[in-house]
């Protein structure tokens, strides 16, 4: 009997030891640059009591360089299993004061390990970074750790939704994890992002920039579109992931979580939020809250590539993923950015069986010689093959107007679409009424003795004849065109419809996504 | 392919040099200058409707500077910051380019 309690307090000893990290100092170094500790960040995540630690006592692999004689607690990083409202997660974080949170071979072998773990239980995955890089004592050895990560992110994509946290420096190598993973959350002021630091950016190419500026928090929540999702606290972003995982499923086999429906509790009105005028601009997510429960939004990428706007919310207490163009923003125009940012999240919605509400109101692709360079074609591509890949349930409600290629590419009945509705104010045509005026009547307007009255009444006649919804019904690419206080009505009555949706692809490998 | 003596330089990565040949795209490629938070770019080629400031007035974030027509849109340019405005580029019927500097705030 007492032996037993002697084996319990050497146990509590061993452990005490090990969960202080890399000592008090390190700790106090930590919390003055504005950060948590790794372990106190997944307390901070995880519901309270629920995080289990798995591999407190593992030892790293370091032999050379008078790396044997060092003790590193738990190898810099803290692992191990949790619940988030009730969510089961397996969840890592590196421990900055040990060793600068630097990943040697058994450091990795502990997160793949706890990734193996999500896998097989079909949780999602939650990683904390926060490290130097490669610890360069261990040489290939750190090599081998990232690489058997990549590969586990990769296999596991589109399995179990996979969450990065960047709390701290990124680089290297380092940063593919994060990039390979479903959602990346930045800190301002914390987080730093880059393949190569500014001092060798300055060495090699005399290109002088600061760290913030390369690879900052905003940096990447709006130029480089790398984060989803940016906060200014750490506090605040764990709220945002923990915001993120009531919207979401735990694996590809399952749906999000549902709640109890409830009506919009916006003060606007759905028919004058959107100006009649198809100059006017307006903001998109003021239509979303007027349709989505509570008039509830998460938005994702709300920084970067603005002209398009996408995020969950729920609609009759089931989660929704919402692709609006935002007219506010390059009036709404696809480009190589947006079409990126729309295509990612499509196909992540379809991987977990989330429902697509596509609200459309754009004038097409964006036109210009940096676009064309830049590739629009082949970015552009990802959003038609995202939307015809997909076999969820997907609705478009075309607003105001829908162009040429754009309207195609907006989950359009040709794409695949479920139901398609349009409210009375959509116009739908190859392209705008001015371009299509000159060209149609091009042979008038030239012969006409004032040409720019021939070519107004031209435009006019066009709008009259063609910008409107009742062409494409005609034809019946167009299921109904409806007021626009029907349109939560009608999308819940399509949802509702669609719940037992099935829809096959021929089977193969994988396809070839234009990326 | 054809290679001339001359295609080959020395290029760092890291710290080494290696011998090898750039492409076009890279030897094009702009180098990075730190955007001045005052300047008032445009984003898209187009027309401009209304100018609803001038020169020396004080501007708040958020304030409405001009309406540039571009994209079949009456887009809504604000102020980036509060502070004066010290130079205005354009006049209403203005049709600018992408990347003009339209209007210059020196911030407060």
């Amino acid at each position: 009997m007492t032996d037993l309690s002697k084996n319990i307090q050497a146990l509590r000893e061993m452990k005490a030891v090990v969960e202080m990290g890399g000592g008090e100092k390190a700790i106090e170094k930590q919390i003055a640059m504005g950060k948590l500790t790794a372990r106190d960040r997944i307390l901070s995540l995880l519901d309270e009591n629920s995080f289990h630690e798995y591999d407190l006592f593992v030892k790293h692999d370091g032999r050379d360089f008078g790396m044997d004689k060092k003790d590193l607690p738990g190898d810099g990083v803290v692992t191990g299993t949790g619940t988030i409202f009730g969510a089961p997660v397996c969840i890592y974080a590196q421990d900055f004061t040990v060793a600068g949170g630097s990943l040697g071979l058994q450091h990795a072998r502990k997160i793949t390990k706890i990734m193996d773990h999500a896998l097989k239980m079909k949780c999602p995955i939650i990683g904390i970074n926060d490290s130097g890089g490669a610890r360069i004592q261990e040489g290939v050895g750190a090599l081998a750790g990232y690489g058997e990560i990549f590969y586990r992110n990769t296999i596991a994509s589109g399995v179990i939704p996979q969450i990065s946290l960047i709390l701290g420096p990124c680089a290297g190598g380092a940063v593919y994890s994060p990039a390979l993973t479903d959602f990346v959350f930045v800190v301002e002021n914390i987080s730093k992002m880059f393949i190569t630091g500014p001092n060798v950016i300055k060495t090699v190419l005399g290109e002088d920039i600061s760290m913030e500026d390369l690879g900052g928090a905003r940096v990447h929540a709006e130029t480089t579109g790398n984060a989803h999702f940016y906060a200014l606290s750490e506090q605040e972003c764990f709220e945002q992931v923990k915001r993120l995982i009531t919207f979401i499923p735990w694996n590809n086999q399952q749906r999000a979580k549902s709640f109890e429906s409830k009506e919009p509790k916006t003060d606007l009105n759905i028919e004058t939020v959107v100006p009649v005028d198809p100059k006017q601009p307006y903001d998109v997510r003021d239509v979303i809250r007027c349709i989505a429960d509570d008039s509830d939004f998460l938005e994702i990428q709300e920084m970067w590539a603005a002209n398009i706007v996408i995020g969950f919310g729920r609609m009759g207490g089931e989660t929704v993923g919402f692709v609006a163009n935002q007219p506010m923003v390059l009036a709404g125009v696809l480009d190589c950015d947006s079409a990126d940012k729309a295509a990612r999240f499509i196909r992540f919605c379809d991987s977990f069986n989330i429902p697509i509400i596509t609200l459309e109101d754009m004038p097409g692709y964006l036109p210009g010689v940096d676009q064309e360079h830049a590739g629009v074609i082949r970015h552009g591509a990802k959003v038609l093959y995202a939307y015809s890949e997909a076999t969820v349930p997907k609705i478009t409600v075309i607003l105001r107007k829908a162009y040429g290629g754009g309207y195609i590419a907006m989950n359009s009945r040709h794409l695949g679409a479920d139901f398609m509705f349009a409210w009375p104010t959509a116009e739908i045509a190859v392209m705008g009424p001015e371009g299509a005026a000159n060209i149609i009547f091009r042979k008038e307007i030239m012969e006409a003795e004032d040409q720019e009255a021939m070519r107004q009444e031209k435009v006019k006649e066009y709008i009259e004849k063609f910008a409107n919804p009742y062409v494409a019904a005609s034809r019946g690419f167009i299921d109904s065109v409806i007021e626009p206080k029907e349109t939560r009505a009608l999308l819940l009555h399509a949802l509702k419809l669609s719940v037992l949706k099935e829809e096959y692809r021929p089977a193969k490998k994988h396809g070839l996504p234009p990326f | 392919m054809e290679q001339k003596e001359n295609e080959w330089v020395d290029f760092a990565v890291t710290a080494r040099k290696y011998k090898t040949k750039l492409t076009t795209k890279y030897k094009n490629r702009k180098v990075w200058h730190k955007p001045f938070i005052g300047d008032v770019i445009s984003l898209l080629p187009g027309t401009i409707v209304k100018l609803e400031v001038s020169v020396g007035q004080e501007v708040k974030v958020g304030q409405l500077l001009l309406i540039h027509q571009a994209m079949k849109m009456y887009n809504q340019i604000v102020a980036p910051v509060s502070g004066r405005v010290v130079e205005v580029n354009v006049t209403e019927g203005n049709q600018i380019p992408k990347d003009h500097l339209m209007i210059k705030i020196e911030p407060k």
